[in-house]
């Protein structure tokens, strides 16, 4: 039957032609190559989950007395959609737990882009002719910021619609265009009444069909530019090095995936994430204290608090202070980050393709910049929190205000040459990264020091295997053998002398059978 | 479809690309990367087992309607169950490789590219340059549909903002009226207390939310600047509660030291005789604009005028240094 299917859709599609290119494609094996596919999972899970939350929510600002099952709000004026947030995570069966994971793996979401894209960029992964893939997950982090923010405002609470207001005052800012595009957003001046059923549309259907189309061509790329690869077990610029696409890397990423719900499952059951019940309901003269954005906003949170209070003044117009910080930073942000693999190239001169990747260390400069940088956002995002560590540190607010506005500048200067060093030092640490071997450091009888790696013991480094190059017609079908070690070796051989020669193999019980048909 | 048709069909090996060398099917590389595969097969069938068990206890937690704790651990069980079955398994029972494809070229070749441009430009030319008037034309048409299409794309979606942002609801003459619709009587507020107000027409307005804060006893005429001479009758003032900054409600009122804060981010603003609510720490960059005051002879606070400069957060068009 299954024979049958196939050898039908196959004369029409020719599914075997190219399909044998995917199934051979070689997907190159490091921890780090997982954090892209974090990031994919978490997708597939927001995606899941929120179709799920979109049944059940209203849309709708629309004030209603609520009479739900959750007592101490019962009486208050709140909107539809509130109402229907707090309906939904009581009332529907499983659907806190969904909730819950729908908002957990938005911030893994983010956390694995942030830190898949730090990643490439460390081990230069961007460099040609992956520019044009780096443009584009930047552009899937800022999609995604964007849709994290809309999703965390669709309910309505106090504190996501103090957060809808910031928003409305940065929209406000932009020079030219800003009251229009607020006033157009918003459908009429701050709250309006179209927030949102607008906020939600673009949260389910327009951001996520941009992101999974761009998220596609992300992936594309990937197959097309093929995987960048380090150094070591044979790997050249002139080959992948790896597991197979089937059936090797197919379990371990599918089981990935699962790993991935399992985590959010977790953590949607034991880690209580936004309860906006206790928030209580939006209420626009009202406000709640420690006021702050998911952590991804925190880095913007934090720079329009330490902004100085300055604006520009023109005639009859003006750059409000909200400009700088909300606008203008992102947008520069966003900018070098896109530009990054152009002006890298200019300076380098360097405008080879590159399929290895680079060790961090080996490229001191380029490591401290990006230490450096990352350095500047994290301070911004300790500065989302001057209220909270003034209380906590029983320090005044003005100290920790000043604190920061000094330390945006001087952290990334200490970290820069701080970077720089360790990264020679690493450099010049024989075996250092490679091996799992000690490093005995030595003192000599004057007083210097030096380092030497210990003796390789038996069984310390397993023998290398040169690798199979499955490109080539004959080798193929040899996978299929896939041995025992010990308890069936001589499977292998047997295929080989029963067909002759390795091509042979491919007729034995294999990982992918072919067709009758086709025999 | 051939192409595997002819593998199938190919006997002995062909020739490999030299200085590869050929490797047998009982090489290492095609081994299971598993000391033990029999050990390992077990491991992943225990996990395999917890994951099945791990569902299962979500059905059952389902049906019961259980508590988010054990329906999303009975679900994550599952997973965990599921997936690290299966990464031990892709891991421990599959040809250990390394296996390796080759890369290629990915740009054209000279060749691709000569023809692919050949046959686009020729056409090109035959098809638009000698016809560059209808070219133009039909440019012009979609240029003109690409502007009216923002017309119901764009302008449908809400008013212009002209006089949005420089008005609010308060008139001449309007009560100060609490969230629960009550006038405020000059006797309501002690000194030192503060209430939200709006104009009794747009009550819980997000523009027109104001503080009135009493710092004077009654009779005392509070003077904030010269020019607002009579807008503090019998201690109160009232200043708008949207902040500067970015539009937060200024909502905490320091009593000790006279100053509004704006809990989003921090900005202090000071309140008082000679004090026109004057940011003095943080990021809000102009004073919050003051409602004049009065009351009227049944001694209910009434605003004199509406606000005098819009409320709220800086736009492009606000212009000038109020
Ligand atoms: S909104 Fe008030 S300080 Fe930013």
């Amino acid at each position: 039957m299954i024979d049958a299917v196939y050898g039908w859709l196959d004369d029409r599609l020719n599914i075997s032609g190219s399909g044998r290119k995917l199934v051979n494609k070689i997907f190159p094996d490091h921890w780090s190559f997982m954090l892209g596919e974090i990031a994919l999972y978490s997708f597939v899970i927001l995606l899941a989950t929120g179709v799920f939350l979109s049944l059940y929510f209203i849309p709708s600002s629309k004030q209603i007395v609520y009479t739900g099952s959750y007592v101490p709000l019962r009486g208050l004026h709140v909107s539809e959609a509130y109402a229907s947030t707090i309906a939904l995570s009581f009332n529907v069966r499983a659907g806190l737990l969904m909730r819950q994971m729908h908002h957990w793996s938005a911030n893994i979401f983010l956390g694995a882009i942030v830190v898949h894209m730090c990643r490439v960029f460390f081990t230069s992964g961007f460099r040609r002719p992956r520019e044009l893939n780096w443009i584009i997950g930047v552009n899937l982090l800022i999609l995604a910021i964007f849709n994290g923010f809309l999703g965390y405002s669709l309910p309505d609470d106090l504190i996501s619609g103090t957060g809808i207001r910031i928003s409305f005052s940065i929209l406000e800012s932009i020079p030219f265009v800003g009251s229009y595009l607020a006033t157009f957003l918003f459908g009429g001046q701050f709250p309006g009444s179209a927030i949102i059923p607008r906020f939600f549309i673009i949260h389910v259907l327009i951001l996520p069909a941009i992101i999974a189309g761009l998220l596609g061509a992300h992936l594309a790329l990937i197959v097309r530019n093929k995987h960048t690869q380090f150094r070591g077990r044979g790997a050249t610029e002139k080959n992948v090095v790896g597991a197979p696409l089937w059936p090797t890397f197919f379990a371990k990423t599918n089981g990935f995936l699962f790993l991935v719900a399992a985590v959010t499952a977790i953590l949607g059951a034991a880690v209580q994430i936004n309860p906006i019940w206790l928030y209580g309901p939006y209420v626009p003269y009202h406000v709640s204290y420690a006021v702050q954005p998911d952590w991804y906003m925190g880095w913007l949170d934090g720079a329009l608090r330490i902004m100085p209070s300055w604006e520009i003044h023109l005639p009859g117009h003006m750059v409000p202070n909200a400009f700088f910080p909300a606008i203008l930073l992102p947008g520069v942000t966003f900018t070098l980050l896109m530009a990054w693999p152009f002006v890298e190239q200019r300076i380098t001169g360097d405008r080879l393709e590159h399929h290895l990747l680079e060790r961090p260390r080996d490229r001191p400069h380029h490591t401290a910049l990006g230490a450096a940088t990352l350095s500047f956002y994290f301070v911004l995002f300790g500065a989302s929190a001057t209220d909270v560590l003034a209380n906590y540190l029983s320090v005044s607010l003005n100290f920790v205000l000043w604190f920061f506005r000094i330390a945006i500048f001087v952290v990334p200067l200490v970290i820069y040459p701080m970077t720089l060093k360790i990264c020679r030092e690493l450099q010049h640490t024989p075996g250092g990264g490679k091996t799992k071997r000690h490093n005995i450091v030595l003192r000599s009888p004057e007083g210097g020091y030096s380092t030497v790696v210990s003796q390789a013991r038996p069984g310390d480094e397993p023998p290398v295997l040169e690798p199979v190059p499955l490109d080539g017609p004959e080798l193929v079908g040899a996978m299929a053998t896939g041995a025992d070690r010990r308890s069936s070796g001589p499977l292998g051989a047997a295929a080989t002398g029963q067909g002759g020669g390795v091509a042979g193999a491919s007729r034995a019980r294999g990982v992918f059978r072919i067709p009758r048909s086709y025999r | 479809m051939s192409d595997l048709h002819g593998q199938g069909g190919r006997a002995g090996a062909a020739p490999l690309a030299p200085g590869i060398e050929t490797v047998g099917p009982d090489a290492p590389q095609f081994q299971v990367a598993a000391a033990h595969p029999r050990g390992m097969e077990r491991r992943v069938a225990l996990l395999f087992i917890v994951g099945l068990l791990g569902f299962a206890g979500f059905g059952a937690a389902y049906w019961q309607n259980s508590t988010n704790y054990f329906l999303g651990l009975s679900l994550g069980v599952g997973f965990l169950g599921l997936g690290a079955g299966m990464v031990a398994w892709g891991k421990y029972l599959m040809p250990r490789g390394p296996f390796s494809e080759s890369r290629h070229p990915l740009g054209p070749s000279v060749e691709e590219k000569e023809k692919f441009v050949e046959d686009f430009a020729s056409r090109g030319k035959v098809a638009l340059q000698r016809r560059g008037f209808l070219v133009k034309l039909l440019s012009l048409a979609s240029a003109v549909f690409g502007i009216v299409a923002a017309f119901p794309l764009l302008r449908s979606l809400g008013p212009l903002p002209k006089k949005l942002f420089y008005t609010t609801a308060w008139r001449r003459g309007s009560y100060l009226t609490t969230a629960y619709g009550r006038r405020v009587h000059v006797d309501d507020i002690d000194v030192g207390g503060v209430l939200t107000v709006f104009p009794g027409d747009d009550i819980g307005g997000a523009l027109s939310q104001t503080l009135l804060i009493r710092v004077g006893q009654p009779g005392e005429n509070v003077v904030t600047e010269p020019s607002r001479a009579n807008w503090g009758p019998d201690g109160y003032l009232a200043f708008s509660k949207v902040c500067t900054h970015a539009g937060c409600p200024v909502g905490l009122y320091q009593r000790l030291t006279q100053q509004l804060l704006c809990p989003c981010h921090q900005s202090l603003f000071d309140i008082g005789p000679g004090r026109p609510a004057v940011p003095v720490f943080g990021p809000a960059p102009r004073p919050l604009p003051q409602l004049p005051l009065r009351v009227d002879s049944r001694g209910y606070l009434r605003a004199r005028a509406g606000y005098d400069e819009p409320v709220g957060p800086g736009f492009w068009e606000r212009g000038g240094t109020t």
